[in-house]
């Protein structure tokens, strides 16, 4: 039992992780969606091995399943589900502001490179200048 | 005393429901969230006070003895980062309600604002992981909100990213959980520090290693950090300067606990630290080189600075780990101060790129003033602050031989104070070169509101407070070190006295 939800929890991971990758936003929440319930798994299968239900005074205490990565889970998934819900909200922004939820790249890094290549070119420029001056020289 | 821990987390929420019933009375709202942040820190003082005193403070949840229940601890490290981060929480509010940009115009703020100092307050005292991961989410949900409020297009693409890498942490952090969980059965720091070493040691640098990825992503390390420079510029000007100042920190702060606490000596990643430290420390202030904007040149300053305390830390000797937590929280301080004064900066000259400002040292005085005391001292130039967290550092990696990370470290220093000359050179001398984006508000002869410009001041002097009273501040890191590096003290006051 316990190999199966490790092997369910692995593909969740794996596909969540691939979505993740993605540029639209759409895919990229799916994605968070699908790490997350991997993680739950994970948390659930680390209670050990199964019992009955942990309530005091009903059963043998011995046969209790470990109440706590439940509680954890819980925990887990109201969070991943309410950080969830605002990304999907951002996402919606996103595209009344563009039409898309594709994200894009820092444009403040395109500026910097730009600024690099034009930096380049005027080097190239001045280069050029002199070998043509020293050309001259020469003649 | 023990009664008080849980405070600091609760005003704050308290505050913000408050906050939200009472939302369309404004200065009502300011008044709660004045009064819940200074109530706040009048008891993390308290804290502090009590915490040197005896070492630690402790309070166990709902009155269940740990491991069972969920213990809330102060020991020195933890009190003196609260007491610094409320400090900053204040300033920036302060700040915040002296602009009435943001604060004004979205009724949503101040909860948001105080769930966020509810988070921070939440990490530095949790004793248990899971809650550590708790207050991280609760701090990060504030800061998701905080970030992307007004809904520009910038912010709404750089919210993005943010958002999403902090999620694939918090995620990779619940896997993490639940590795340790099933390989120990407890999650109570204290009982950890027990149960790990019992573990084989592949297990166990295994365990280190993922906690750092995890907390590596909050804190910005090398190469974890690519997020941070994009993402908090965008922010509203109080917004940046508190993630600025608090969040990586808080970060930092986590690995510094987990590290120490959770893994014995042989088990810690010490040369990986040390390497990661390295690599954070250049590329950051690479990064600020080439930038050509006051926000981002800070921003990437972040992550240089995160460099120096990660690498105090990777020593794992007194002298390194007090250097680290001095550095820690003095960052704290100028991180904030520096981009509030961008943010001044930003509201004085109409733009916060440096071709579009220029010459503020005639038009603002006082900004190039409160600009200038924090730059010398993030440079590392005596007699500031900075300077004693800067050779506290050196001077324990001398101690431990570490004369690459050393050299690294100095050069790096060089680099920084380059690039603070540039920012200054470019926005408080020489003219202006192109005409700015934004429109240019006056701002009188202060160079901004009195709010503003008295906040900024105020941090100023709390900068200025660590370089006079730099001795006893060190001598207490340097408790708090030898805490740290002796977990079973800790454990003792968690759990008990040990048969």
């Amino acid at each position: 039992m316990s190999l199966l939800i490790a092997f369910v929890a692995s593909m969740l991971v794996g596909c969540g992780t691939w979505l993740l990758l993605q540029r639209r936003l759409s895919r990229i929440i799916i994605g968070v969606g699908l790490l997350g319930h991997g993680a739950n798994l994970l948390l659930l299968v680390s209670g050990g091995r199964r019992g009955t239900a942990p309530l005091i005074g009903v059963g043998d205490a011995a046969d209790f399943a470990d109440p706590l990565p439940q509680a954890l889970a819980l925990t887990a998934i109201v969070i991943t589900f309410g950080v969830t819900t605002f990304l999907l909200a951002l996402g919606f922004r996103a595209w009344q502001i563009s039409n898309d939820d594709v994200v894009e790249d820092d444009v403040e890094d395109r500026y910097i490179a730009r600024r690099a290549q034009i930096d380049r070119e005027v080097a190239d420029e001045i280069e050029a200048e002199r070998a043509q001056a020293a050309e001259e020289d020469r003649r | 005393m023990s009664q008080l821990v849980p405070l600091p987390i609760v005003l704050p929420l308290l505050g913000a429901a408050l906050s939200v019933v009472f939302g369309r009375w404004h200065g009502f709202q300011r008044l709660v969230g004045v009064v819940c942040l200074s109530t706040s820190l009048v008891i993390s003082i308290v804290l502090l006070v009590a915490a040197d005193d005896t070492g630690f403070v402790v309070a166990q949840g709902g009155g269940w003895p740990a491991p069972i229940g969920i213990s809330l601890v102060v020991d020195r490290l933890s009190a003196i980062m609260l007491v610094v981060s409320a400090i900053m929480l204040l300033a920036v509010l302060v700040y915040a309600i002296g602009q009435g940009e943001v604060e004004r115009v979205h009724a949503g703020f101040h909860p948001t604002y105080l769930v966020l100092a509810a988070g921070v307050a939440a990490s530095l005292l949790t004793g248990d992981l899971f809650n550590l991961f708790v207050s991280f989410e609760m701090m990060l949900a504030a800061s998701y909100v905080l970030i992307t409020m007004g809904g520009r297009a910038a912010q709404v693409r750089s919210g993005m990213t943010y958002v999403v890498i902090s999620l694939v942490a918090s995620t990779f952090f619940i896997i993490v959980l639940a590795l340790i969980y099933s390989a120990t059965g407890t999650i109570n720091l204290a009982d950890l520090s027990e149960r790990i070493p019992e573990l084989s040691g592949e297990v166990q640098l295994m365990f280190a290693i993922a906690l750092l990825v995890v907390f590596g992503i909050k804190a910005g390390l090398f190469p974890l950090f690519f997020w941070l420079p994009d993402s908090y510029p965008t922010a509203p000007a109080p917004v940046t300067a508190i993630f600025a100042g608090l969040l990586t920190k808080v970060g930092v702060y986590a690995i510094i606990r987990t590290q120490t606490l959770m893994f014995p000596i042989d088990a810690r990643p010490a040369t990986l630290i040390l390497v990661v430290a390295a690599l954070t420390m250049t590329v950051g202030v690479f990064g600020a080189i080439a930038q050509d904007d006051v926000k981002r040149i800070l921003s990437f300053h972040i992550v240089s600075q995160i460099g120096y305390m990660i690498f105090a830390l990777g020593l794992f000797t007194v002298a390194g780990v007090a250097a680290a937590v001095f550095y820690t929280f003095n960052n704290i301080i100028l991180k904030t101060n520096l981009l509030l004064v961008a943010g001044l900066v930003e509201r004085r000259g109409g733009s916060s790129r440096l071709s579009e400002v220029g010459g503020m040292v005639r038009t603002a005085p006082l900004l190039g003033l409160l600009f200038a005391l924090p730059a010398l001292s993030l440079a590392g130039l005596p007699p500031f602050g900075g300077f004693v967290a800067k050779f506290a550092v050196f001077d324990a990696g001398a101690w431990s031989e570490q004369w690459v990370l050393v050299g690294v470290a100095a050069f790096v220093s060089l680099l920084t104070m380059y690039s603070m000359t540039k920012i200054w050179a470019g926005a408080f001398w020489g003219e202006r070169e192109e005409e700015p984006s934004g429109r240019p508000e006056p701002g009188g002869r202060l160079g901004g509101p009195v709010l503003m410009v008295g906040s900024t001041a105020a941090v100023v002097l709390v900068g200025l407070a660590v370089m006079i009273w730099a001795a006893p501040l060190y001598a207490f890191t340097e408790r708090a070190a030898v805490d740290l590096l002796d977990p079973s003290r800790y454990v003792e006051a968690v759990l008990g006295e040990r048969p």
